[in-house]
């Protein structure tokens, strides 16, 4: 039944597949339910997007492609040589298992090896292996391009990424993104074992992440401890309200099929909540359109600008209250005496100054 | 941010148009400024693309590389930035003027005027600080040589980089950074990042700010679609059209960089803002004389005690910074004010001659009461200092709430939710000054303020406050790997 409503949700176009990026994406922002039900029925946001006249720039540079896809592939040549000897993985006996290319057709059956492989223990790299997670009651599949590393009898998940690492350090907000969604396919990984009736502590907290070191193509690996990342996430999945019940309580006939008309689409959008902030822009192809209906909002401007306004809602709001034209309910009686302080203190001060 | 600032941002929104955060301008605008726009390469470890520089807004030059992933043009391109911003950097280091030091008994000398290098954005001043790293060290002999113009472009990009760490240092200056300091937008920080936009909201407003989004690109990193559609082709080709295209794409940001500066200079200068600028022609004479005696280049990272240090100076500029900008700009001070690390008050009792002769020889310690409606949230003993005279200490007598006599009363604001007029809204400040009155008992006239006069107070203080004592690197404790294996 679920299914099918998803189905209807998204109209006669393919499913997207959630990957470890909108997973951390999603956990990046999860009281918006816009979101969630969107990524839930798979529905393709940047065309939506388009179709409601706020078409985004989320494409990716050739040149960035093409750097991260050498890179990956000098790593692997020659069965996994300069990946082995990068990750200190030595003499030992490691086998090289590659389960597949890239392609919807073959989901259960990757899932399938992947289960059976991980399930003898037995060392080995292991590329291309699919693994699954809840999200939200819904069981997604997710596609690391990865290689689960089952070394001294740890599984450790391994990232290759093409931002460099100079001199120890890299850019942060590169690092952090690759550490959440290297969380991702640990708390993944750790779920399977699970199933499997195995010890999920197998799998390590502790990641390698492998970029090109200075300036240079030559592959660095750095451990990084994502334990905060995994708690961060998992409590952020378990807030995430089941797409279930958000789901029910649409109204039925409730469509985004892309062939509708723009209006019509604008008007089912709104039948789900939002939760926009500035963060947005860089993470949902939907963002602008959000934007633009929270204009306004002090939300809109950021979570420390609202938290400095003392957390009221709406600019107008704001302006009314400092300006004494509105009496504060009770608990915005301190934020309203701030910003009426703010308020004379400004006025004062302009008009001193010859503008 | 503070409240005071995010209620500009509101009423930016409500207006439509950027509202002032400062009635001065905080840093100094060179007169001839240097603006260098870097692109960056996709993809690549900070592999220039191109980039547009000059000290001449009619005359910019474009630097490109055809051939990003090439190494020896990768260093052409260096060779030839050296020879722009070498040249600028050099054209200071030529007059010289005597700074008296150790008291007036020493003296030494700095350049009567220093480079000042503008980038749009923090993203222009990270790709300076890597490219200035990846070629600090480049060898100019040996298997791979570079021209001997690239490791020391390296070392003066490094110094700029550096240097713009520095709090309050506008050697080398980022327009949405100073923007921001000046202006509040009604969108979000995260959309300020945009250098045009940023400036479209300020010259014309929300509408033609939303207009400018997907406007002219400022780098570093250029658009995926531009990449697409444009770069990889012409590169593919090895077009030289190559270069009028991405003077096309850069033009535009250019124009504006000097439009912002112009917007800057417009706004008189706050007055402590030179004596910044004089710390930073010190910085540039410093360096510039290591680089003339062959100085090694910068380390890849600071040693215990280099990096101790470094953060010191670091915090004391960061201090120094925040408390001039209070200073020179009661819109800044306002917001110590509301945070109540400042208030303003009338005097309303002056005693200018009182004489303190309790210790070996008597001093002249005037007192004054300061009656204020706003929140004093300073304890006894508390010294304070008003910009009107930042030389005076003024120490705090006593605190007392006007007309209410009842012991213990709360100093600070009214509890919330009681109605106004049944509650204490005013205090009256009992200051002892000491300081800035001359060296008679006998104050200076005009010294000591007098009653009528509104007085702004406030905790900060520019004092100078001297740092912890740091060991020698050749002394450095174990607990901090001891002493460095190559000093």
């Amino acid at each position: 039944m679920q299914s099918n409503r998803l189905d209807e949700l998204r109209g006669p176009g393919r499913a997207k597949r959630h990957n470890a990026r909108t997973i951390a994406a999603l956990t990046g922002n999860p009281g918006c339910d816009r979101r969630a039900v969107l990524d839930a029925a798979g529905i393709d946001k940047p065309k939506l997007a388009e179709r409601v006249g706020f078409p985004g720039g989320f494409g990716q540079s050739r040149f960035a492609l093409t750097r991260g896809n050498a890179f990956e592939a000098m790593l692997k040549a020659d069965d996994c040589e300069l990946l082995r000897s990068v990750l200190g993985a030595g003499e030992a006996t490691l086998g090289y298992q590659d389960l597949g290319e890239d392609s919807d057709d073959t989901l259960s059956a990757r899932h399938a090896r992947t289960v059976k492989l991980l399930g003898q223990a037995r060392a080995a790299l292991i590329d291309h292996p699919l693994l699954t997670l809840e999200i939200a009651g819904q069981t997604v599949y997710l596609e690391p391009d990865l290689i689960a590393y089952a070394h001294r009898g740890r599984l450790q998940v391994v990232e290759i990424k093409s931002f460099a690492v100079v001199d120890g350090q890299a850019e942060s907000a590169k690092v952090s993104a690759a550490a959440v969604q290297a969380a991702v396919y640990v708390l993944a990984l750790r779920d399977l074992l699970e199933r499997l009736g195995m010890d999920p502590l197998l799998v390590d907290h502790e990641v390698v992440l492998v970029c090109p070191e200075n300036f240079a193509f030559h592959p660095v690996a750095v451990r990084i401890d994502v334990r905060k990342q995994l708690s961060t996430l998992r409590r952020q999945l378990a807030r995430l309200a089941s797409v279930e019940s958000l789901i029910d309580v649409l109204p039925p006939g409730l469509t985004f099929d892309l062939r509708l008309e723009p209006e019509q689409l604008t008007g089912a959008l709104a039948r789900i909540e939002p939760r926009y902030a500035p963060e947005c822009l860089s993470a949902c192809e939907l963002s602008a359109f959000c934007r633009q209906e929270a204009v306004g909002t002090t939300a809109a401007l950021g979570r420390t600008v609202r938290e400095s306004l003392g957390g009221v809602e709406t600019v107008g709001e704001v302006l009314e209250l400092a300006a004494g034209r509105r009496e504060p309910a009770e608990e915005q009686a301190e934020a309203a005496a701030l910003l009426r302080s703010a308020r004379r203190l400004r006025d004062e001060v302009l008009s001193e100054v010859p503008s | 941010m503070s409240t005071l600032t995010a209620l500009a941002r509101a009423e930016a929104v409500m207006t439509g148009r950027a509202q002032p955060i400062a009635t001065v301008r905080h840093l100094h605008v060179h007169r001839r400024p240097m603006v260098l726009i870097p692109l960056a390469m996709a993809g690549e470890a900070n592999a220039p693309l191109a980039a547009m520089a000059g000290d001449d807004r009619e005359k910019p030059q474009l630097l490109v590389v055809t051939q990003p992933r090439n190494r020896d043009e990768r260093f052409a391109f260096a060779d030839r930035l050296a020879g722009v911003l070498i040249r600028y950097v050099d054209s200071f280091a030529t007059v010289t003027e005597a700074v008296a030091v150790d008291r007036g008994k020493d003296v030494r000398y700095r350049y009567v005027d220093a480079p000042q290098i503008w980038v749009p954005n923090p993203g222009g001043v990270d790709f300076l600080r890597l490219f200035g790293r990846s070629t600090r060290f480049r060898s100019v002999d040996g298997e791979h040589p570079v021209p001997a113009s690239v490791p020391l472009l390296g070392r003066w990009l490094t110094f700029f980089a550096n240097s713009a760490e520095v709090p309050g240092s506008v050697l080398l200056a980022n327009a949405v950074q100073a923007l921001g300091l000046h202006w509040a937008t009604g969108q979000s920080g995260a959309e300020d990042a945009q250098f045009g936009a940023l400036l479209a909201w300020i010259t014309d407003g929300a509408a033609a700010a939303r207009d400018q989004e997907n406007g002219p690109v400022a780098g570093p990193a250029t658009d995926p679609e531009f990449d697409n559609h444009v770069l990889a082709p012409l590169i593919e080709r090895n077009d030289p059209a190559i270069a009028g295209v991405l003077h096309e794409l850069l033009l535009p940001t250019w124009d504006r960089m000097w439009r912002a500066l112009d917007l800057l200079r417009a706004m008189p200068e706050g007055s402590r803002v030179a004596s910044r600028w004089d710390s930073d022609r010190d910085a540039y004479s410093a360096f510039a004389q290591y680089v003339q005696e062959g100085g090694a280049p910068q380390p890849r990272r600071d040693g215990a005690v280099a990096a101790a240090a470094r953060l010191q100076r670091l915090e004391s500029a960061a201090t120094r910074y925040a408390v001039q900008r209070a200073f020179d700009d009661p819109l800044v001070l306002a917001e110590y004010r509301l945070s109540g690390a400042a208030f303003a008050g009338t005097v309303t009792l002056a005693k200018a001659d009182r004489i303190d002769d309790s210790g070996k020889r008597p001093v002249l310690r005037p007192r004054i009461m300061v009656r204020t409606a706003e929140v004093v949230r300073v304890e006894p003993g508390t010294s304070l200092t008003s910009p009107a005279r930042p030389s005076q200490k003024a120490r705090v007598v006593s605190v007392t709430p006007v007309g209410s006599p009842a012991p213990g009363a709360a100093v600070g604001s009214p509890a919330p939710g009681v109605s106004e007029g049944s509650v204490v809204t005013e205090f009256d400040v009992l200051l002892e000054l000491s300081g800035g009155m001359g060296r008679k008992l006998v104050a200076e006239p005009g010294s000591v303020p007098e009653v009528g006069e509104r007085l702004i107070l406030t905790t900060l203080s520019e004092a100078y406050r001297p740092g912890g004592a740091l060991p020698d690197p050749t002394e450095t404790p174990w607990t901090h790997g001891g002493p460095p294996a190559v000093l």
